[in-house]
């Protein structure tokens, strides 16, 4: 008697527990950015809707937006989102507090083989060993250039890294406002993320580096006035006006559109520029390394979009079948053939890097690869430094201090001020917010 | 009583007038051609895109597919017309008591109302969070209503008590001596000759709370996001996104622009705060 | 005339209304004080100790302050004069008559409707974009240099955006309360042989007096808090140019997500803000007897 009681009521829990993983549909809220890698996975996410029965909230928000929204629901534990677009600075150390839910079971599932995945990319999403989200891409940065507007300057392509004082000379022959044409586009648009991208790999390559051994700042060193001096001189030579105004996203627009000669940014641009379905310049792209000067070091950024999972999510489990399924090899494979492989995402799987079907159509696949595994966020700078990362600084401290050098530099550019008092001003920010840290006593 | 103009002035007056009216309204009415043109159109020369280009509807479905207007549509309404509700619901009273049963201190804690309007909103938004967060309030519409009830109640109150000062006490005294207790008097007496001016503070609220952009972009995430919301995911999307951005401008602003247009008379009567004696 | 009974009635019913706004007020403010005194990152994990007034320090001692302080003045001073002499002038002129009045008149007052995420972003990329918005292609085909106007004129260009929402609320006050002028004044000066011009100085201004208090004390309101509208163009550059008091908070306590001094900053605000609330009380006062 006893015995059957408890059979019946293993029976019924069982039945309960397969109802409550099978049959209860979950709804699930991913925030994201308004990039066309995330809108193409938008597209193709009711397949895993229907798949699995569960449906998607997608919060669409632009990158400033996002990303103050996320820090802030994932800090105070509102739990607002189930998933989160999050990048290459935040996962280490929002996964460090343990704001993250640890994606450590990944490796086991074979179908899902986690070690496809660069290893160099993992790293960057982990912290203390373990994984805290899973790519969509990563990138490198490096130079578009349009070989129409080259063969009519009669400028030879590069074929090694050249110096930035080299390039500074080909986008002023490029030069042609009149005809609509600027000599070069760069990020001028304030914020860690935006000019200081590329502004932080530029001053690397000038030799600067954004702090000693100590945490001493050295924003008014030699190295980074000669930078932000070369910056703004080849900002007023040869780019477009309002360049304060236009961070990646209104370059890319302006490059697709057939506005610039030269461009050094994201790889990760490159399927989109290259497609001929989204851009006017498909056919007359090709790109090279991103310019060096004093030192190649620390010349091309890295960074990653990556999913990750709130700590405060209580519907992790559906949440860890959504990442699996948008970064697996079958997803990657889906985009392929609905989207065309150009449009494929780069930088995340060896296997989709070696896919016939994207290295024909893709054929700078192969030098993304090469340009991505260049990178070393361990060793960024020609002189030592205390932290990791290539454009930015990972730690809590680097958002305030980025943003405010990356204002101060677009106020350079603009004429507002001289480079020697936006540099005197952001070191004097930089000193202050060390200070208050704690890391300078 | 009113002068006989001459055809001449009142052509006059009417150009200078109508080219001030298309300056104003010029902004609007571009995104409106914007809103229907593809993107490679949309950022033409100003000529080009008006007479050099076709037409298409193109954008709004793209916007659609995006990201469900529908939905933030409705929670626009739900939370503009909640928290206009419920705020005439705490207002009329306080008004009422104002403008009737002054006190040495009405105007002062009138101003006081105002003043809590002077309150930087980002000053207090991590407390607001935290509070909304443990009182399960986040992603509500609930929520955002009574905090737009809030934030535009001060202005509410002020409307309301400027109509009533207009009202003759007189004619109250008489409903009173009729035997009208306090609820008849407010029912029946006050609030139909105070219509045209509630009809304005309605407007107006409405109008305050459905362009709301700080609250309601910060305290919800998908279930409770209004139009404002919906519209930052168009801001700088990478690629060309003119003719995207008007056409969810449109979407966005219609309905209030719609809903203001029919109601100018209205809302131009009752919008004096009190300067007109 | 009031009794003693609606007198106790007047406050039961006074009461919601205060009790509501006073929480609404209270309790972010304690909340906001407290916090102002503890050493308190939303990014750093662990305890919160007190910080003394370490975070009010670091705030005013900030570069950005002085600079946030002195924007914050000339965006709502420039505001406020382009919208009340600019509304003064297009409300004569919608007085008067003419063909289509109702048709002008929404076109005047439509740009009020318009939400301020969506203003600023049309005014941003359709006119102010050097490149494809219409100012710069109408400069460039006439031959000229195109304005590169959040790059060289970032302050003037946010006074334009918000001017553009804001004529329209003081044309509407101030046409009501021209309408409501005694036409037969306006007639009588004008047989005595006033000029147009002393017409408008001894008999309209006077008249529209407390209408131009009323459209300066709310637009204040709103003024103050002014923030969408550069959040969505030049983020407060370049450098500090357009950073107002409410921004530099934005910054520190949801950028760098520093709420300790983020709070200080609301507290300094708040302060200053009741500051002005005070010197328009005054104001008022003198022109509002409420």
């Amino acid at each position: 008697m006893p015995t059957k009681h408890t059979l019946l009521s293993t029976a019924v829990g069982f039945g309960i527990a397969a109802l409550a993983s099978t049959a209860v549909a979950e709804e699930i809220t991913i925030a994201t950015v308004n990039n066309a890698d995330m809108i193409v996975m938008q597209k193709l996410a009711p397949q895993w809707e229907e798949a699995t029965g569960n449906s998607i909230n997608w919060v669409v928000l632009e990158e400033n937006v996002l990303r103050q929204r996320t820090t802030q629901d994932i800090a105070t534990g509102g739990g607002s989102f189930d998933i989160m677009f999050i990048g290459a600075y935040e996962t280490p150390i929002w996964g460090a507090n343990g704001w993250l839910t640890s994606l450590n079971d990944f490796g086991d599932d074979p179908d899902y083989d986690l070690e496809d995945i660069f290893q160099l990319v993992r790293n960057g999403l982990s912290a203390d060993g373990n994984l805290y989200a899973v790519p969509l891409y990563s990138e490198t940065s490096f130079t578009f250039y349009r070989t129409d507007l080259f063969e009519k300057a009669g400028i030879e392509p590069p074929t090694e890294q050249i110096t930035y004082t080299e390039f500074a000379e080909m986008a002023a022959k490029l030069h042609d406002p009149d005809n609509g044409v600027f000599g070069t586009c760069q990020r001028g648009k304030a914020g860690w993320g935006e000019n200081m991208a590329f502004v932080g790999t530029m001053a690397n390559a000038f030799g600067a580096r954004w702090f000693d051994m100590d945490w001493n700042p050295q924003l008014d060193s030699p190295e980074w006035n000669a930078a932000i001096t070369y910056y703004v001189d080849l900002m007023n030579n040869s780019g477009p006006p309002g360049a304060t105004a236009n961070g990646h996203n209104e370059n890319r627009a302006l490059f697709k559109d057939g506005k610039c000669a030269t461009w050094v940014d994201a790889t990760s641009a490159a399927n989109d520029v290259r497609n001929p379905a989204t851009s006017n310049v498909a056919d007359v792209t090709d790109f090279f390394q991103a310019p060096k000067q004093e030192t190649d070091k620390g010349t091309g950024w890295f960074w990653s979009w990556a999913l990750a999972i709130p700590a405060s999510s209580q519907k992790a489990d559906v949440a860890k079948d959504f990442l699996k399924w948008a970064t697996s090899k079958e997803y990657f494979q889906m985009v392929g053939d609905t989207e065309g492989w150009v449009a494929v995402p780069s930088g995340t799987r060896a296997s989709i890097h070696e896919d016939p079907r994207l290295l024909e159509a893709a054929p700078f696949a192969e030098t993304i690869k090469t340009a991505i595994f260049s990178v070393d966020p361990a060793d960024p700078t020609r002189d030592p430094v205390p932290y990791t990362g290539v454009q930015f600084v990972a730690i809590p401290e680097f958002q305030g201090i980025g943003n405010y050098v990356g204002q101060q530099v677009a106020a350079a550019l603009a004429g507002q001020m001289t480079v020697e008092q936006a540099l005197a001003n952001s070191q004097q920010f930089a000193v202050r917010e060390m200070t208050k840290a704690g890391y300078i006593k | 009583m009113a002068r006989a103009v001459s055809n001449r002035t009142k052509v006059a007056n009417t150009a200078i007038a109508g080219a001030l009216g298309f300056l104003m309204f010029f902004p609007i009415l571009w995104i409106l051609f914007l809103a229907f043109k593809t993107e490679e159109d949309a950022i033409r020369a100003p000529l080009e895109v008006l007479f050099g280009s076709g037409w298409t509807m193109e954008s709004f479905a793209t916007v659609q597919a995006r990201s469900d207007y529908f939905k933030h549509f409705s929670n626009s309404v739900i939370i503009s017309l909640g928290s206009t509700f419920l705020g005439l619901l705490v207002a009329i009273p306080a008004a009422w008591s104002m403008a009737f049963v002054p006190s040495k201190h009405t105007r002062n804690v009138l101003m006081w109302m105002l003043s809590t309007k002077m309150l930087p909103p980002v000053g207090v938004l991590v407390p607001i969070y935290l509070i909304f967060r443990d009182l399960e309030l986040l992603d509500t519409r609930f929520g955002l209503t009574i905090v737009l009830m809030l934030i535009n109640l001060p202005i509410i109150i002020w409307m309301l008590y400027t109509y009533f000062k207009e009202i003759p006490g007189e004619i109250l005294e008489a409903a009173r001596m009729d035997g009208a207790t306090l609820r008849a008097e407010i029912l029946y007496v006050l609030t139909p000759m105070a219509i045209p001016g509630m009809a304005s503070t309605v407007l107006l609220n409405i109008i305050l709370a459905w362009n709301e952009a700080f609250w309601t972009i910060n305290l919800t995430a998908s279930n409770a996001a209004p139009l404002t919301q919906f519209i930052t995911s168009y801001s700088s999307p990478e690629g060309l996104f003119y003719a995207k951005l008007s056409a969810a401008s449109v979407m966005a602003i219609a309905p209030i622009l719609i809903m203001g247009w029919f109601s100018q008379k209205q809302l131009v009567r009752g919008l004096t705060f009190g300067a007109v004696k | 005339m009031a009794t003693k009974a609606s007198r106790s009635a007047a406050r039961l019913m006074i009461s919601p209304a205060v009790l509501l706004l006073l929480g609404w007020m209270l309790v972010p403010l304690c909340l906001t004080l407290y916090f102002s005194f503890l050493r308190y990152n939303l990014l750093q994990i662990g305890a919160t100790p007190f910080a003394g007034w370490e975070n009010y320090y670091w705030f005013v001692t900030d570069p950005s302050f002085k600079a946030a302080i002195q924007n914050t003045l000339v965006l709502v001073g420039g505001v406020l004069a382009i919208t009340t002499i600019g509304g003064l002038f297009a409300a004569i002129l919608l007085d008067r008559p003419m063909f289509g009045t109702g048709i002008i008149r929404i076109m005047v007052i439509a740009p009020f409707f318009v939400m301020p995420t969506v203003s600023a972003l049309v005014w941003k990329n359709m006119f102010m974009n050097p490149v494809n918005g219409i100012f710069g292609r109408i400069a460039t085909s006439l031959g000229f240099q195109p304005v590169d106007f959040f790059g060289q004129i970032p302050l003037a260009s946010i006074i334009i955006i918000v001017s553009w929402t804001w004529l329209p609320f003081a044309t509407l006050i101030l046409l009501t309360a021209l309408q409501s002028l005694d036409q037969e004044q306006l007639e009588a000066a004008e047989m005595d042989g006033a000029g147009w011009w002393s017409r408008f100085w001894f008999i309209m201004l006077p008249h529209l007096a407390r209408a131009i208090t009323v459209v300066i004390l709310i637009q204040t309101i709103f003024l103050l808090s002014i923030f969408a509208e550069i959040l969505v163009t030049t983020n407060g550059g370049p450098g500090t140019a357009t950073t107002n008091l409410t921004y530099l908070i934005y910054v520190s306590s949801l950028l760098q997500f520093d709420v300790g001094m983020g709070s200080a900053g609301g507290v300094i605000a708040i302060i200053l803000a009741n500051i002005v609330a005070i010197f328009l009380m005054r104001m008022i006062g003198k022109n509002l007897d409420a």
